[in-house]
């Protein structure tokens, strides 16, 4: 069993795969470099990320899949989802090792978990898409937290940029402390200092002055259009499960 | 701004609009090409209320004044309660407002009916127009259309909305004569006729100009009110399956009457909201529209009622047993596509995996077959499969044993209560 360690870019995870063919590996284990433990490795390979064996790989991939399943392949990767990368990587070597394009072979356990990963990436996009809320700062900017479940904010870039388009807007993931900032143009990715913002008052004049009022009349809503009659909660926490209240204005 | 009017205002005209139950906000196609605000294409539901409802659209009533008295419904002239109306702007605030800060998807706007048709049904195109020229607004607009407004306004709401509803009330016009006597569900088909008729005309024109203005893209719908009056389940989906047929309607919406009005010609305001009926008539509705299902296959006069402790899917495999079982390495999606416990997705997940090897039991689980239910009507590849030579009722009484559906502790099947 060789354990690899690459640096958690896909480029990186291309060079691994390069790596595990070039050395005809067959066990291996692909770990992120962070997460170095104190476990017992067998054999430690570190991988080096390079651009130019990343792209071969990448050539290859094209040539095997349709170009959505490329693209599937990158989101699957990009959500940062803990201990998937064999899965990654097994699937990409039932790609190179098979003839034909294996998309739709769910039958072929990493095909399913592949599938299974990207459903639950998009979930949580679309779960993004419709519990961020914004807030109006009094700039005019419209801010958002979020903390999703998996890195997802990168995928959240377009249906914004087009909805929103003119306006001026962030959204921050404040688990992974990075956000994104429209300025009626383009975006760009930021970091925000947090650590100034201590003081309540500070906080409250940042805001707009019809904040508060709006924030008022969606609960006002949110409370209204409730059938008692009808009350289901299992169904309800279902839908929105209860870590995302906390950012959801009707819930807090 | 009076916050404090305005509150009371939107507490009131929320709370009237609640029982429409349609808040789908998807089908439209409008894109933000000027620049403006928003967009409307696949629909996202925002926020969910206690009792698990979507919460898509700002739902309001313009006013809840209305010069009509219809039994089941709570803004009836008789009806002893607050009364309130917005105004154009207020409207057009909210809703900016609240799509600013992803509240909502859009807006949807009814009224009750005051003065008369045109004079309501000219207020809320004005809304629609004032956010879609003023405020360049590309969100999600559902209009009512008023029975009885004239062509003229009808065709200027369908310039500025997404999707246009007339509700039909109660599925039967006898029901309807009894609970709306003001009412004439000739004026209802007639605004659904004409919608249908100028969607089909502007589709072809917007084939041949590109430039053409859309007009109602997400189409129209309707909702009739269930449990309110007699008909029962084969009454309602034939009559649903003659307005999709004949209107083209996108949706047809069913309502459980929810009892907020005491009337000897309704059920008794203990009466609980048949939520089960409501959602074996969905669970129906969808096999008519996505599986490939005639009406007359989910009920007909030997069965005018929808099973209430099995979805009507399985209720139809048991009562054709001699179909099954089908080879799922081999049959057809239509046929698949008739097994209970296999959806449109695995559906289609299993004729592509097929392809490279035959599926096995486990394979199919981890696509998301329920086996619980599918394993009665199917073989694949495995030696393990039903040989018993089992009755459709033996099978029915092995997934309610098996199931924990919280439905069985509290329903056998539905009783004649008229």
């Amino acid at each position: 069993m060789y354990t690899l360690v690459y640096d958690g870019t896909f480029e990186g995870l291309l060079t691994a795969v390069f790596e595990i063919y070039e050395r005809k590996l067959f066990h291996v284990k692909l770990i992120k470099v962070e997460w170095r433990s104190g476990a017992m490795f067998e054999e430690v390979l570190q991988i080096i990320t390079d651009d130019k064996r990343a792209t071969r790989v990448l050539a290859g991939l094209r040539r095997k899949l349709s170009s959505a399943g490329v693209q599937r392949l990158y989101i699957a990767h990009m959500a940062e989802m803990v201990d998937e990368e064999s899965s990654i990587i097994g699937f990409i070597r039932y790609v190179f090792d098979t003839d034909v394009n294996v998309e739709e072979d769910y039958g072929n356990k990493y095909v399913m978990r592949l599938s299974e990963i990207l459903k639950m990436v998009r979930r949580e996009k679309h779960r993004m898409e419709a519990f961020i809320r914004f807030q109006k700062l009094a700039d005019e900017t419209y801010y958002a937290a979020i903390e999703p479940d998996f890195n997802v904010l990168p995928l959240l870039i377009r249906h914004f940029k087009n909805r929103y388009a003119d306006q001026k807007w962030i959204i921050y993931d404040i688990k992974r402390r990075y956000g994104i900032h429209y300025d009626l143009h383009d975006t760009q990715y930021i970091s925000l200092d947090f650590s100034d913002a201590s003081k309540p008052a500070d906080v409250i004049s940042a805001y707009s002055k019809d904040e508060k009022i709006y924030q008022h009349l969606w609960k006002n809503y949110f409370a209204s259009v409730n059938i008692v009659l009808r009350k289901n909660t299992k169904l309800h926490l279902r839908h929105i499960p209860k870590r995302y209240w906390r950012h959801l204005t009707e819930k807090i | 701004m009076n916050e404090e009017r305005i509150t009371e205002k939107l507490n009131i005209l929320a709370d009237a609009a609640k029982y429409d139950v349609s808040c789908a906000s998807s089908g439209s196609k409008r894109k933000n090409e000027n620049k403006g605000l928003g967009n409307a294409s696949n629909g996202i539901c925002h926020s969910y209320t206690e009792d698990g409802r979507c919460v898509s659209l700002l739902k309001i009533l313009l006013t809840n004044h209305c010069i009509f008295d219809c039994a089941y419904c709570v803004s009836r002239k008789n009806n002893d309660i607050k009364r309130a109306a917005f105004t154009v702007q207020e409207v057009v605030d909210l809703t900016i407002n609240f799509y600013r800060r992803n509240y909502i998807e859009g807006l949807f706007l009814s009224s009750g009916i005051f003065k008369d048709a045109d004079y309501t049904m000219e207020r809320l195109v004005r809304v629609a127009k004032k956010l879609r020229t003023e405020h360049k607004f590309n969100g999600y607009i559902h209009l009512k259309s008023i029975p009885g407004a004239s062509d003229e306004l009808m065709r200027e709401a369908g310039l500025y909305a997404d999707r246009l509803s007339v509700n039909l009330e109660m599925p039967t016009e006898a029901g309807l004569k009894l609970l709306a006597p003001d009412k004439n569900r000739q004026d209802m088909i007639d605004p659904m006729k004409f919608l249908k008729d100028e969607i089909i005309l502007r589709t072809e024109e917007k084939k041949l100009f590109k430039k053409a203005p859309m007009f109602a893209p997400a189409g129209q719908s309707t909702q009739v009110i269930i449990g309110a009056t007699p008909e029962d389940d084969q009454q309602i989906l034939q009559s649903a399956n003659y307005f999709y047929k004949n209107f083209n309607l996108k949706r047809v919406y069913y309502s459980g009457y929810v009892p907020v009005l005491a009337d000897q010609r309704l059920p008794d305001l203990n009466t609980s909201v048949p939520m089960v009926r409501e959602n074996r008539l969905y669970q129906a509705d969808w096999l008519m529209r996505f599986y490939g299902f005639h009406v007359n296959e989910i009920v007909n006069n030997q069965q005018p009622l929808l099973d209430l402790d099995i979805d009507p899917k399985l209720s139809w495999a048991i009562r054709n047993m001699q179909v099954f079982p089908i080879d799922i390495n081999k049959a057809d999606l239509q046929m698949i596509l008739r097994v209970p416990g296999i959806g449109l997705l695995s559906a289609q997940k299993i004729i592509g995996a097929r392809k490279f090897a035959k599926l096995s039991w486990e394979q199919l689980k981890k696509i998301g077959v329920a086996l619980n239910r599918a394993r009665y009507f199917i073989i694949c590849k495995s030696n393990e499969f039903e040989r018993r030579d089992l009755t459709g009722n033996n099978i029915k009484q092995f997934i309610l044993a098996e199931s924990q559906s919280k439905y069985i502790k509290n329903t056998q099947s539905q009783l004649s209560l008229f």
